[in-house]
């Protein structure tokens, strides 16, 4: 589970103190998938850092399984925009290196990845570089990266946003495929409509200047393509464009 | 990979059979002993290579390596640690920019008065004016890497040595490795001059030796030798980049 309460956190830039987060609180179920949509500049992938440990300053507090953020402890899996994957190790270095920090690498491990790559279909990829991969393939090498290494927490910045609109699809597929088996508790930043209601349990809308959650909805659309389809899933795919609008922003 | 290695040894054997002719069509036009045709050059040096040139080439060659490494085990840490950490960087980056410029050739007489004129001056020098090369490229190295690159690491709680280990060294291998190179010229002719002092050996005191004696075949020798030496640094180094930085050959 991760819960938030009154979160803030302020850039520091050369002349005034901007509040990037304020107020935030929010609490993510135990194995769920929480989607965090919002326009752009609203604070999504701030929100998401806080919560990966990689920004510290800030006040309020944020729990995850009860305790306070240290990567040290708490394995996390971060998966950022660009995939994150280390230019000068190949795919299977990359998806072994997550293991090995948190030093865990052992002939389990190793079946599993085998099982996992085989399933993602990047078992003849693990020789090449990143920049040898397609967008696609370098996405599932990261998917394979995460879940891999079995994380307490699951964040995921906008992680389809650079694939285009059919691979997008098919990698959605695939994440929901993999996160059934697994269950792991997400937070995932998105800025698109279709995707947040096909993957989270619970929407959270954000508005900007300062960031904060303005809406947090149940979502009963989650987990099947086939409602796309009914008028019902269109009105409520308009809603949620309508309101992200309304806070000054243009979604996809 | 085999058909790779013949293209690059062909483009080798190219480029020297192309100087080669030049160098003949030169000899030939001006027609002077002091520029010899190259097979005169040649046939010299392989009478005299093994018991007159060798032991100067090995002292030569010593030198730039032992000068090289001196400065990357004192640049490589510090243009690492100016780079990473940047309140390091803010005082000892005034610290460097002082001193880079400093012409360390006029400081060769303190030196050899300091360190002697043997071994350790001449190794000094060359440490002296190619370790900020290495401080300089390893710190713009690390400053490039762009802040999304630490995110996974850090969010795993990686430790220093991890990020060093697997971020820092190998983003920076590209750019250290061409401070590698261009301070290996830098050191060869850095290395000329302080040849010419307090020393009987090394390729400098042979060339300028021969040439005192104005005996322009051995002279030339020497600066063939001098070239292939380039040549053979140069040629490792390109080898080794090409194992090490696989990720970046296309």
């Amino acid at each position: 589970m991760i819960a938030i309460e009154n979160l803030a956190v302020a850039y520091q830039s050369a002349r005034q103190e901007n509040m990037a987060l304020q107020d935030v609180s929010l609490t993510v179920p135990q194995g769920t998938v929480c989607a965090v949509i919002g326009p752009s500049g609203c604070g999504k992938s701030t929100l998401l850092k806080v919560v990966a440990g990689l920004i510290r300053n800030y006040t309020g507090s944020v729990r995850i399984n009860g305790e306070k953020v240290n990567p040290q402890k708490l394995c996390i899996g971060f998966m950022p925009q660009n995939y994150g994957l280390l230019p000068w190790q190949t795919a299977g270095e990359n998806i072994r290196l997550a293991c090995r920090l948190k030093g865990g690498w052992s002939a389990d491990k190793k079946e599993q990845m085998h099982d996992l790559c085989q399933k993602l279909g990047i078992e003849n990829l693990l020789n090449r570089y990143p920049q040898e991969l397609s967008g696609g393939q370098q996405q599932r090498v990261s998917l394979a990266r995460v879940f891999l290494l079995e994380p307490d927490i699951l964040l995921m910045d906008e992680p389809f946003s650079a694939l285009d609109a059919i691979t997008r699809e098919e990698m959605q597929d695939v994440f929901r495929d993999l996160w059934e088996d697994a269950g792991i508790t997400t937070m995932l930043v998105t800025h698109y409509v279709e995707e947040a209601l096909y993957l989270g349990q619970q929407i959270v809308l954000m508005s900007s200047s300062p960031g904060t959650v303005a809406e947090v909805m149940d979502n009963r659309w989650q987990g099947s393509r086939s409602w796309e389809d009914l008028p019902d899933f269109f009105v409520k795919g308009q809603e949620l464009r309508e309101k992200i609008k309304a806070m000054g922003a243009r979604p996809v | 990979m085999m058909k790779k290695s013949k293209v690059v040894f062909q483009a080798y054997l190219c480029g020297l059979v192309f100087l080669l002719v030049l160098w003949q069509a030169a000899a030939f036009w001006i027609q002077l002993p002091i520029i010899p045709a190259p097979d005169l050059v040649f046939g010299r040096l392989s009478e005299i290579f093994a018991d007159k040139i060798a032991i100067h080439a090995a002292y030569s060659l010593w030198r730039i390596v032992a000068g090289i490494l001196l400065a990357v085990t004192i640049g490589y840490p510090l243009g690492l640690i100016m780079g990473y950490f940047m309140r390091a960087d803010r005082y000892l980056a005034p610290l460097v920019y002082l001193t880079y410029p400093v012409p360390k050739i006029a400081l060769l007489p303190v030196l050899m008065l300091l360190a002697g004129v043997g071994e350790l001056s001449k190794i000094i020098m060359i440490f002296l004016i190619v370790v900020f090369q290495i401080v300089v490229a390893l710190r713009d190295g690390i400053r490039a890497i762009p802040a999304e690159t630490y995110y996974p690491l850090y969010s795993l709680g990686a430790g220093f040595w991890q990020v060093f280990r697997y971020i820092l060294v190998p983003a920076t291998l590209p750019n250290f490795i061409t401070a590698i190179r261009v301070a290996m010229a830098t050191a060869v002719s850095v290395l000329f001059f302080t040849e010419t002092f307090g020393t009987q050996y090394g390729m400098g005191y042979f060339i300028m030796d021969a040439w005192l004696r104005v005996n322009y075949l051995e002279m030339y020798t020497g600066i063939v030798i001098l070239s292939l030496m380039g040549l053979l640094l140069f040629g490792v180094l390109d080898l080794i980049e090409g194992h090490v930085c696989r990720w970046q050959m296309k």
